[in-house]
C-alpha cells in the first residue's frame, strides 16, 4: 500500500513542481529523490513496515511476489530516470508534468500487480493507459507523435471497451468481481464465462502487444518520443505482464488447461511475427519495436507454463529486458540517425558506448553470461517443466536464433563498418549509468542467486 | 586448483589486455599469459597430477541446482594441454602480423582460450553451455573484425549456424535436466537420467546438431571452408586446431553416455553421414587451387573419421579418437603455419601460382614434408597411432552393423588424403621455380624454432604413444561403461 499511495502523492507533487521551480534541474532532482523514496517505501513494506493501514482485502492484496515485482519496476524506473531524464527536456515544455504522468503510471502498475478484484484490474489498466496516450503525443509539434497518440488512443479505448465487456460477462456468470470468490471450476461449461474470459484475454493481449493484436505497437513506439518509448516498452509492458500472470495464476488457473493450447499458439505467433518482421526493418527504433513484440512472445511462455519457475522467470525477464531496453533507448535518444547505418563506425567514435550497446544487444539476443540469457533460460525451463509444448520451446529457440540476426546487425554496424559520428551529447554521469547497467546485466547473468536472494529480501 | 587456474589465467589476463594501450606491451603480455597457462598445464600434468588438483567444485546457481564443477579426466587434461601448447605457438607464429586495435585482438583470443578450457573441464551441463558460448563469441568478433574481404557475411553464417546448434542443445539440456533424479545439471545426474528410447532419440539429434556444426560433419559443414579462408590466421588456427575438438569432446563426454540407446540406434546413420563427408570433402579438396581451402576440406575428412570412430563404441576406437584429437590439433596447426608463411612470403596461397619453393627454402620444405606425412598418417607420426587405433576399433566394433563397409570407405578417404596432400606438396614445393618464387628466402630462425616444436610433438606421440594411451585409457573405459546399452535395452523391454 505504501507504494500505491506514495506514487500517487508524488504524481500530484510533481504536477505542482512546475509552479514551484522555474528551472528544470530541481524538478529532475525532485523526481529522482521521489523515486528513491518510493523504492525505500516499497522495500520497507516488504519487510512488514506499512506506513498506512487500510483494509483493502476485497480489492488489493499485496503478496510478496507483487512487492518484489514492484521493487523491480521502481528500480528500473530509477535507472530510467538516471539515463533518460535529461532527454525529456527536448520533448516539450511540460517537464514536471511528464514525471507526474510517469508516477501515475507506476500507481497503475502497482494496482495491476496486486488486484484481487477485476474492477481494480480495470482501474489499474486505465491508470496506466491514459497517461501513456498523453506521453505518446507529448511532442506536440511532431506530426508523427500526434498520429501515434491518436492511433494509440483509439485502439486503446477500443480494447478497454472489450475488457469492460469481458469483465461484465464474467460478473454475469459468477456474480462477483472478486477473483477469490469466483466459482470458476463449477462454471466451466458456462458460455458467458468463456466469452468473458476470452474478451479479457484479448484486451490484455492488446495491452502487451501480443500478435495478432500488435498492430499499434510499431507505429506508436516509432511515433512516440524516444524517451517515452523506452518507458512504454519496458516497465509498462512487463508491469502489465505481471498483472496478466497474476490474473491467470490466481483466478483462472483451474481452467487454464483449455487455455494453454491457445496461449501457446499465441506465443508462437507472436514470436514469429515479431522476429520475422524485425529482420526487415531499416530503423533500429522500429526494429526494437518489433523485437519487443518478439520478447512479449517469450514472456507469454510464463503464462503457458504457469508454475513457480515461470514466476521467477518473469521477474528475471523484467529485469533483463527492461535494463537492456532502457539502456539502448537511452543511447538512441542521443543519436541523430537511428537507422542501422547510423550506427556505422560507432565503435571508433565512441568505444565505450559501443561496448554498452553490444552488451545490451547480446543480452536481448539471449547470449550466455548476460541477464537476457538467464531470462530466456528460465522461460524455456518453465515450459519444459510443465511437461507439454516442447514444440513451442524448440520454436522459441529457433526464433531466438533469428533474433540474433537483427541484434547482431547493430553490432556489425558499430564494429565492422565505418561511418560518420551520429552520436553526441552524453555526459560523464550518463556514461557511468550506462556502464552501471551493463555491470548489472552481466552480474545478473552470472549470479542470479544474489539477485533473487536480495529480491526475496 | 589447476583446473580453475587454467580458466582463470586466460580469462583475467584477457580482460586485462583490453586495457593495455601500447602494442609491444600487448603482445608481450598476452604471450606471457599464454606461456604461464602452458606452464600451469605442464605442472598440472607433471607435478600436481593428483586428481584432487584437477577437480574444483563451488556453489554457483543454487536455485537451478547447477554448480561450478570442473574436473579433468584423461581426455580433458589432454585437450587442455593441447590448448595450452597451441596458444603460445599461435601467438609466436603470427607475431609479426599487424592488427589494428591489437589489444582487442589479443584480449578476445585469450577469452576464447578461457572458454575452451572451460568446455574441456566442465562437468556441469549449464556450465558447459556457458563456456561453449564463451568460446564462440570472441571468435565471432575476431573473425569479423580482422578477417578477409567477405568476412562479415561469412562469419555471420558461421555464427548463426553455431548459435542455432547451441540453442537446440540448450533445449536438450533443459529437457534432460527436468528428467534427472533430483533435478541437477551435474554430469553424473545426466548419466543417470534414465530416459526412454524415444526421448533419447530426439534429444540425441538436438545435441548432435550442436556438436556436428562445430566439428563440422557433413552436411553441417558449409560454413567451414569459407570461415577458415576468411578468418585471420590466428583465428583459423584456434578454430581448426582447438574449437573442432569441442564438438568431438561433446560427442564423447555428453552424447554417448547420456543417450546410449539413441547412440546405439543412430550410430550407423551418423557413420554413413560422416563417411559420405570424408569422401565428399576429399574429392573437393583434390580440386582446390587454394591451399587454405584445401586444408579446410582435409580437416572435414579427418574429423569425419573421428566421428565414425566415436560411434563404433569400441575401446581402441575411442582411445584412437582421443589421441587423434591431440594429433590433429598439432598437425593442422603445423599446416596452417606453413600456409601462413607461404602467404606472407609470396602474398598468395594459390597452388597454381607457386612452385619450386624447395630449391629456395629447404628448411621450410623439410618441415612441411614431415607435417604432410603426419597429415596422411605415415607410421612414426602421431596421426598413424590415432588412425590405426580408430580403424582397428571400427573394424572390431560390436555396435556397428556395417563396420567393414564403413571402414573400407573411410580407408579410401585416407588414400585420397594422401593424394591431395602430396599433390599440393609436389606442386607448391617441387618442380620449377617461377617469377614469384624465384627470389624466395628461407624461413627465419624463429620460424624454424616454432615449427620444430610442432615436429617434436608429432614425433614424440608417433614414436612413444604409450603415456598418451595410458592417459586416455581410464576415460575411454568409463565412457564405454556409461554407454553400455545392452542392460538398458533389457530394462526398457521389461
Amino acid at each position: 500500500m505504501n507504494a500505491v499511495l506514495l506514487s500517487g502523492l508524488l504524481g500530484v507533487v510533481m504536477m505542482f513542481a512546475s509552479f514551484l521551480f522555474r528551472t528544470k534541474a530541481p524538478v529532475r532532482v525532485l523526481a529522482i529523490l521521489g523515486i528513491v523514496l518510493l523504492l525505500v517505501a516499497n522495500i520497507l513494506e516488504s519487510k512488514g513496515l506499512r506506513l498506512f493501514h487500510l483494509d483493502t482485502t476485497r480489492f488489493l492484496s499485496f503478496s510478496s511476489y507483487a512487492l518484489f515485482f514492484n521493487t523491480i519496476a521502481i528500480a528500473c524506473t530509477l535507472v530510467y530516470f538516471l539515463i533518460s531524464s535529461k532527454d525529456m527536456q527536448q520533448v516539450g515544455n511540460h517537464y514536471a508534468e511528464y514525471f507526474a504522468l510517469i508516477f501515475f503510471i507506476l500507481t497503475g502498475i502497482f494496482l495491476v500487480t496486486s488486484f484481487t478484484n477485476l474492477l481494480m484490474l480495470f482501474l489499474g489498466i486505465e491508470i496506466i493507459s491514459i497517461p501513456l496516450y498523453i506521453l505518446t503525443g507529448s511532442a506536440k509539434k511532431d506530426l508523427k507523435s500526434n498520429e501515434a497518440a491518436l492511433k494509440y488512443l483509439l485502439m486503446g479505448a477500443f480494447s478497454t471497451g472489450i475488457m469492460l465487456l469481458g469483465i461484465a460477462f464474467i460478473y454475469g456468470a459468477t456474480g462477483t468481481f472478486e477473483i477469490g470468490k469466483m466459482n470458476i471450476a463449477g462454471l466451466m461449461k458456462s458460455n458467458l464465462l468463456t466469452t468473458g474470459m476470452l474478451l479479457l484475454l484479448f484486451s490484455m493481449c492488446f495491452k502487451v502487444s501480443v500478435a495478432p493484436f500488435h498492430f499499434w505497437t510499431p507505429d506508436v513506439y516509432d511515433g512516440a518520443p524516444n524517451v517515452f518509448t523506452s518507458f512504454m516498452a519496458t516497465i509498462v509492458k512487463v508491469g502489465i505482464f505481471a498483472g496478466f500472470l497474476h490474473l491467470f495464476y490466481s483466478a483462472f488457473d483451474k481452467v487454464t488447461l483449455q487455455w494453454k493450447f491457445w496461449l501457446a499458439i499465441l506465443a508462437a505467433l507472436t514470436l514469429f511475427v515479431g522476429n520475422i518482421t524485425a529482420v526487415f526493418q531499416q530503423s533500429v527504433k522500429r526494429m526494437l519495436a518489433y523485437s519487443s513484440i518478439a520478447q512479449a512472445g517469450f514472456m507469454l511462455f510464463a503464462l503457458v507454463a504457469l508454475n513457480e519457475t515461470a514466476h521467477e522467470g518473469l521477474l528475471l525477464y523484467a529485469i533483463a529486458y527492461s535494463l537492456a531496453t532502457i539502456g539502448i533507448f537511452g543511447i538512441i535518444a542521443k543519436m541523430t540517425d537511428y537507422s542501422f547505418d547510423g550506427f556505422n563506425g560507432l565503435a571508433t567514435h565512441q568505444p565505450l558506448v559501443a561496448l554498452c550497446v553490444t552488451i545490451f544487444m547480446l543480452s536481448l539476443a539471449g547470449i550466455p553470461l548476460s541477464a537476457g540469457f538467464l531470462a530466456k533460460f528460465y522461460m524455456l525451463k518453465a515450459v519444459i517443466q510443465s511437461g507439454d509444448y516442447l514444440w513451442l520451446v524448440i520454436f522459441g529457440v529457433l526464433m531466438a536464433a533469428v533474433s540474433a540476426y537483427y541484434y547482431f546487425r547493430v553490432i556489425q554496424a558499430m564494429y565492422f563498418k565505418q561511418g560518420p559520428n551520429h552520436f553526441s551529447g552524453i555526459s560523464t554521469f550518463e556514461k557511468y549509468v550506462l556502464v552501471g547497467i551493463c555491470v548489472l546485466i552481466i552480474f545478473t547473468g552470472l549470479f542470479p542467486n544474489v539477485i533473487f536472494g536480495w529480491l526475496y529480501f | 586448483m589447476i583446473a580453475l587456474l587454467l580458466i582463470l589465467v586466460p580469462l583475467v589476463s584477457g580482460l586485462a589486455t583490453f586495457l593495455i594501450k601500447k602494442e609491444e606491451q600487448v603482445r608481450t603480455w598476452s604471450l606471457l599469459a599464454a606461456i604461464s597457462t602452458f606452464i600451469i598445464a605442464i605442472l598440472g600434468v607433471a607435478v600436481f597430477a593428483a586428481p584432487g588438483n584437477w577437480t574444483f567444485r563451488a556453489a554457483w546457481m543454487g536455485l537451478l541446482n547447477s554448480s561450478f564443477s570442473l574436473r579433468g579426466d584423461g581426455m580433458g587434461i589432454m585437450l587442455c594441454m593441447l590448448t595450452a601448447l597451441c596458444y603460445p605457438v599461435i601467438f609466436l607464429s603470427t607475431w609479426t602480423t599487424a592488427y589494428k586495435k591489437v589489444n582487442n585482438f589479443f584480449g578476445l583470443m585469450l577469452l576464447a582460450q578461457a572458454g575452451l578450457m572451460g568446455v574441456f573441464l566442465a562437468m556441469d551441463a549449464l556450465l558447459f553451455y556457458f563456456f561453449w558460448e564463451l568460446a564462440l563469441i570472441p571468435v565471432y568478433f575476431i573473425c569479423s573484425q580482422w578477417g578477409g574481404e567477405k568476412r562479415i557475411a561469412v562469419t555471420f553464417k558461421f555464427f548463426i549456424y553455431t548459435f542455432i546448434g547451441s540453442l537446440l542443445m540448450l533445449v536438450g539440456i533443459l529437457y534432460v535436466y527436468a528428467h534427472t533424479p533430483g533435478h541437477s545439471f551435474d554430469i553424473e545426474a545426466f548419466y543417470k537420467s534414465g530416459l526412454s528410447a524415444k526421448e533419447q532419440t530426439w534429444l540425441f539429434w538436438l545435441f548432435f546438431v550442436a556438436f556436428a556444426v562445430k566439428m563440422p560433419i557433413f552436411p553441417f559443414h558449409t560454413w567451414q571452408p569459407d570461415t577458415y579462408q576468411q578468418s585471420p590466421t590466428a583465428a583459423t588456427m584456434v578454430l581448426s586446431a582447438l574449437m573442432v575438438k569441442m564438438g568431438v569432446l561433446g560427442l564423447l563426454r555428453w552424447l554417448l553416455p547420456v543417450f546410449p540407446i539413441a547412440s546405439y540406434l543412430n550410430g550407423d546413420t551418423i557413420s554413413l553421414l560422416a563417411v559420405t563427408g570424408i569422401i565428399y570433402a576429399s574429392l573437393i579438396a583434390m580440386r582446390q587451387d587454394d591451399m587454405k581451402r584445401l586444408v579446410a576440406y582435409s580437416s572435414i575428412a579427418h574429423i569425419g573419421l573421428m566421428c565414425v570412430a566415436v560411434f563404433a563404441e569400441d575401446k581402441s576406437a575411442l582411445q584412437g579418437t582421443m589421441i587423434q584429437m591431440f594429433s590433429h590439433g598439432i598437425n593442422i596447426l603445423g599446416m596452417w603455419m606453413v600456409v601462413a608463411i607461404i602467404e606472407r612470403k609470396f602474398g598468395t596461397v594459390k597452388i597454381s601460382a607457386l612452385g619450386g619453393i624447395a630449391q629456395k627454402a629447404p628448411a621450410l620444405t623439410f618441415f612441411f614434408v614431415i607435417i604432410a606425412f603426419a597429415n596422411i598418417a605415415l607410421p612414426l607420426t602421431n596421426a598413424f597411432i590415432g588412425e590405426f587405433l580408430m580403424f582397428k576399433g571400427i573394424l572390431g566394433s560390436k555396435v556397428s552393423q556395417n563396420g567393414v563397409l564403413i571402414m573400407a570407405t573411410a580407408g579410401v578417404g585416407v588414400i585420397l588424403g594422401a593424394v591431395y596432400t602430396l599433390r599440393m606438396g609436389r606442386k607448391v614445393f617441387f618442380g620449377e621455380t617461377n617469377a614469384l618464387t624465384e627470389k624466395a628466402t628461407d624461413i627465419s630462425f624463429q620460424e624454424k624454432a616454432i615449427l620444430a616444436i610442432i615436429i617434436g610433438a608429432i614425433l614424440i606421440v608417433g614414436i612413444y604413444p604409450q603415456p598418451f594411451l595410458n592417459a586416455v585409457d581410464q576415460t575411454s573405459q568409463s565412457i564405454l561403461k556409461n554407454s553400455d546399452v545392452l542392460p538398458m535395452l533389457m530394462k526398457q523391454k521389461h
